[in-house]
């Protein structure tokens, strides 16, 4: 066996989270490998050159769960990120040339207008309070259980919901489980200003603004907003991909061997326990521990296989919900319409909860919504390098787009999500249609080739109440240990879940740190 | 007139044999077994029992539950399923084994039945299909439930294997303990496997349904010199306790029905524990669960026989560690008169330390007195399950 082939640490996957986690375990002292299937780091935190000339970030394209206190500890400045600079705005784009953002409510409802701020302010802080466990183990459900670290935690917490107040605590405890149409209803009065509420209910989930668990996904992206993320939408220059470049980089300055072009067809188990992982080119590499960042199904239906688990976890991670329903759309343009001229920020389009909802109903029943709710960006604006001198490119995240179809192929819904889109866009950006040169549809289907997440599920798996906390992946598999002793997992799929926060990361490496000192303490003891 | 009520029909489901065992049942004492008229007893439990252990007794197992497992992944798929090692039985063989949830709680034990490399039949007392079905996830296998296409007689009982030799089937002499035959017998398919539930010499014969008269009445045909008799469940229920046999339902809870979880019992608790086999190649369900259990001594009981002064039988009875009862052990679940050993018996749910034979402990037994209830305290000892061991039984 070469040295080569012999770790301390598999970590399968290179996406961000993996990284976080690599880099983590490298500076506590571990040799850790990071091997990756795709020519490129990054997973989906890539930058992507669609068209030649033209890049653009090929999944997620706003950064804003990045969790600060990863980005201090991996000192991802020094790394070449830079957070500071590239803040946006959201702007909604309304038909009949309308538009407003955050700041100009005024101009469609003063009443509105004059509670958004508030609503928000209020909103955040609950998310907030949620969100103290973001960099910590879930509590689990057997509190006799709980070391005295978990115990401190869940003190914490509770403390921190306790500070929210009475009245805040009560609402919240109203509008955890509720759908975010209502909330809308419940704080707005204007359909405009309902509609990018709701949007952001939606976003990422296989569910309309009427589901139930709407408002805890408000939460949960409203978390980034506070004091565990980016506390805003940012723009990373250069592309997603200057993320996952920058920890890369952390990764390397610890000491972690990164294997591009390495895809891991199984995680190898002896003795009923991880002893490495055997690639596809049929290359073993050995480790007590493997480490991985794909999502759950894959990781216990593929890497670790049914075989060498108990049924009722397999049946349990098999029915986790992974319907992909969000497709991105790449647009080359040679120049930009009048309405996106100066779109430096994030632009919504979804005028009504109910334009979002019957865009719902179609996913509801395997279809491409007739009419897709967007999130658009223009990057070129604030990064022209991205596209040749004069030209731009536009990144598009258009809901729905259903994994799971019905009587329409693959190649139907990528086609169908492309026009449907631009048309709903031509509506609130007349003459942007004659400025696309090129166009790139990437469906859930296509994200799951591609960058393998089953499902094409961003997340992992959506976050709803019953898929996040302890209950991520399963109650059967907390605290990021798979049932086979040594095999973690790292990804989105545990908790605290999705967006390019790292939270998932650097919670693994904690809890794969304190069984290798706890081996420690056995094998000196011996 | 009597006015007929659609709604009182009766539903259960006659068995292929239910023509001919319907004019025997001259008490009418059915019973309901997965949704059949079985028979309880047809008139005498006790000359029901002696044919059990003195003739050739009868019984009508046409409502088991039998799946049927192919495919090119189904020894594969066995061995994952079941918690004993599939490699020690051969195509034409039988073995008892349990199965388990992910926890190491029993789902169920019973026969499994091997006739190729990827042919199983497997029958239970309950539905699962569902649950073999999600076993199945990732294994190329097909599982269906065949139990309509089966009809089976029991036929236990020293005298069994006359029967069959006098039936002409003279290869039944070297029919090893759990092996199995098919065989053709005046144009019809038949199979026959040396397996039951009484503890004795004894086969299970199945044939298809349409020929399940036929296989009645020749049975008793050649069977008239030989003591046999038709038996009911009540007789058979006596032998199964003397054989050591767990029931489901009776002595505890398959663990995809019970109501409580903490009334789920793994092989262990149940004293069946060497149908685990921690050492064979794979994993299986329950397996990392039984093994921290074995391991860490994590069993909370074991299911011991007892012997018990006196003639009372005692069901669900309360054992102590000392006569004035301060100190419960545990209680019983199965509970007999052992018309041939003599001996009051019983099964019962004792700590591991009180499981050993000859350890003695204290039993509570209420029992009817002429329209009275009445208790004695009395002792009892720790004893070996398998009460009632005859050396025919794998001669």
């Amino acid at each position: 066996m070469t040295p080569q082939n012999q770790t301390d640490v598999i970590v399968i996957g290179a996406g961000h989270n993996g990284l976080v986690a690599a880099t983590y375990l490298a500076k506590a002292g571990l040799k850790v490998t990071v091997v990756e299937a795709a020519p490129q780091i990054g997973g989906a935190a890539v930058t992507r050159e669609f068209v030649p000339g033209y890049k653009v970030s090929g999944v997620a394209h706003l950064l804003h769960g990045l969790h600060p206190a990863i980005a201090r500890d991996l000192d991802l400045a020094r790394h070449g990120l830079d957070l500071k600079a590239q803040r946006v705005e959201t702007r909604a784009l309304l038909p009949g040339g309308l538009s407003f953002d955050t700041g100009s409510i005024a101009s469609i409802s003063r009443t509105d207008a004059e509670a958004y701020p508030a609503v928000m302010a209020r909103l955040t802080r609950m998310a907030d309070a949620l969100a103290a466990y973001a960099l910590h183990t879930p509590p689990r459900p057997d509190a006799m259980n709980m070391d005295w670290q978990a115990k401190l935690n869940l003190g914490k917490f509770a403390w921190g919901l306790r500070r929210l107040g009475k009245k805040d605590m009560l609402e919240l405890t109203r509008i955890l489980t509720m759908n975010v149409n209502d909330l809308a209803n419940d704080y707005f009065e204007s359909e405009s200003v309902k509609g990018l509420l709701c949007f952001e209910g939606v976003l990422g989930l296989a569910l309309g603004p009427r589901s139930p668990s709407t408002v805890f996904n408000l939460l949960y992206r409203l978390s980034s907003m506070g004091a565990n993320g980016q506390g805003g939408f940012l723009l990373p220059k250069g592309g997603m991909g200057s993320v996952a470049q920058a920890l890369g980089m952390a990764a390397q300055a610890a000491g972690v061997l990164i294997r591009t072009g390495a895809a891991v067809d199984h995680i190898l188990i002896e003795n009923d326990a991880a002893a490495g992982v055997m690639l596809s080119t049929g290359e073993e590499i050995r480790a007590a521990r493997v480490v991985s960042n794909a999502d759950p199904q894959r990781t216990a239906l593929q890497l670790i296989g049914p075989r060498n688990l108990d049924t009722m976890f397999v049946s349990r991670i098999r029915h986790m919900r992974m319907n992909g329903c969000a497709a991105k759309i790449h647009l080359a343009l040679d120049g930009l319409p009048e309405a996106l001229a100066n779109a430096r920020g994030r632009i919504v389009v979804a005028p009504k909860p109910d334009d979002i909802e019957r865009a719902y109903d179609c996913a509801k029943y395997g279809g491409v919504s007739d009419r897709p709710a967007l999130e658009l960006t223009v990057p070129t604006l604030s990064d022209p390098s991205l596209a040749p001198a004069g030209k731009h490119v536009a990144s598009i995240v258009a809901q729905y787009c259903p994994y799971k179809l019905r009587d329409t192929s693959v190649n139907e819904a990528r086609h169908q999500i492309g026009e449907r889109s631009l048309a709903v866009l031509e509506e609130v950006a007349p003459g942007l249609k004659q400025r696309v040169t090129a166009m790139e549809v990437l469906t859930p289907h296509d994200f799951e080739k591609q960058f393998g997440m089953t499902g094409g599920q961003w997340h992992h798996g959506e976050i709803t109440l019953d898929q996040v906390l302890f209950l991520r992946p399963a109650g059967q598999a907390q605290e990021y240990r798979m049932p086979v002793p040594g095999v973690y997992l790292c990804g989105a799929g545990a908790h605290p879940g999705g967006n390019i926060s790292g939270a998932p990361g650097y919670n693994a490496a904690r809890e794969i740190l304190k069984d290798a000192r706890a081996q420690k303490r056995i094998v000196g003891a011996a | 007139m009597t006015a007929y009520v659609e709604h009182l029909k009766p539903f259960l489901r006659k068995t292929p044999f239910h023509e001919r065992i319907e004019p025997l049942m001259t008490g009418n004492q059915w019973m309901r077994w997965t949704g059949h008229y079985s028979p309880a007893a047809f008139e005498s439990v006790q000359s029901e029992y002696m044919t059990i252990r003195n003739g050739a007794s009868v019984f009508d197992v046409s409502p088991l539950i039998k799946y049927r497992i192919t495919g090119r992944q189904a020894a594969e798929y066995v061995n994952h399923l079941i918690t004993r090692d599939l490699a020690k039985i051969k195509p034409m063989q039988a073995f008892y084994t349990s199965w388990c949830q992910d926890d190491g709680m029993l789902v169920e034990e019973g026969t499994i039945f091997r006739f190729g490399e990827n042919d199983f039949l497997l029958n239970a007392a309950k539905d699962q299909l569902h649950w073999l079905e999600q076993v199945a996830y990732g294994f190329d296998v097909h599982i269906e439930d065949i139990s309509y296409d089966l009809a089976g007689l029991s036929l236990q009982g020293p005298q069994s294997r006359d029967v069959l030799r006098a039936f002409g089937i003279n290869s039944i002499d070297h029919l090893p303990r759990f092996g199995i035959m098919d065989l053709e017998l005046n144009g019809r398919w038949l199979r026959i496997d040396r397996a039951g539930f009484t503890g004795d010499l004894g086969y299970e014969i199945w044939s298809k349904p349409q020929d399940a008269l036929w296989l009645w009445d020749r049975l008793f045909e050649v069977g008239r010199d030989h003591k046999i008799a038709p038996i009911g469940s009540h007789a058979l229920e006596i032998s199964r306790i003397e054989a050591g046999f767990i029931l489901i339902d009776a002595d505890y809870s398959g663990a995809l029905h019970a109501l409580r979880p903490s009334n789920r019992m793994s092989p262990y608790e149940l004293g069946i524990g060497w149908t685990v086999s921690l050492n064979k190649q794979g994993y299986f369900v329950g397996k990392r669960a039984l093994k921290k259990e074995k391991e860490q001594g994590l069993s909370r009981y074991v299911l011991t026989g007892i012997e018990i002064e006196g003639r009372k039988p005692a069901p669900g009875s309360f054992l102590y560690a000392d006569q004035p009862g301060k100190h419960e052990l545990g209680l019983t679940t199965s509970a007999v008169w052992s018309p041939t050993l003599k001996k009051n018996i019983a099964y019962a749910r004792v700590p591991t330390a009180y499981a050993k034979s000859g350890t003695q402990m204290w039993i509570e037994i209420w029992y009817h007195k002429e329209h009275k209830i009445e208790r004695s305290m009395v002792r009892c000892w720790a004893a070996n399950r398998m009460f009632y061991d005859p050396p025919r039984k794998s001669a």
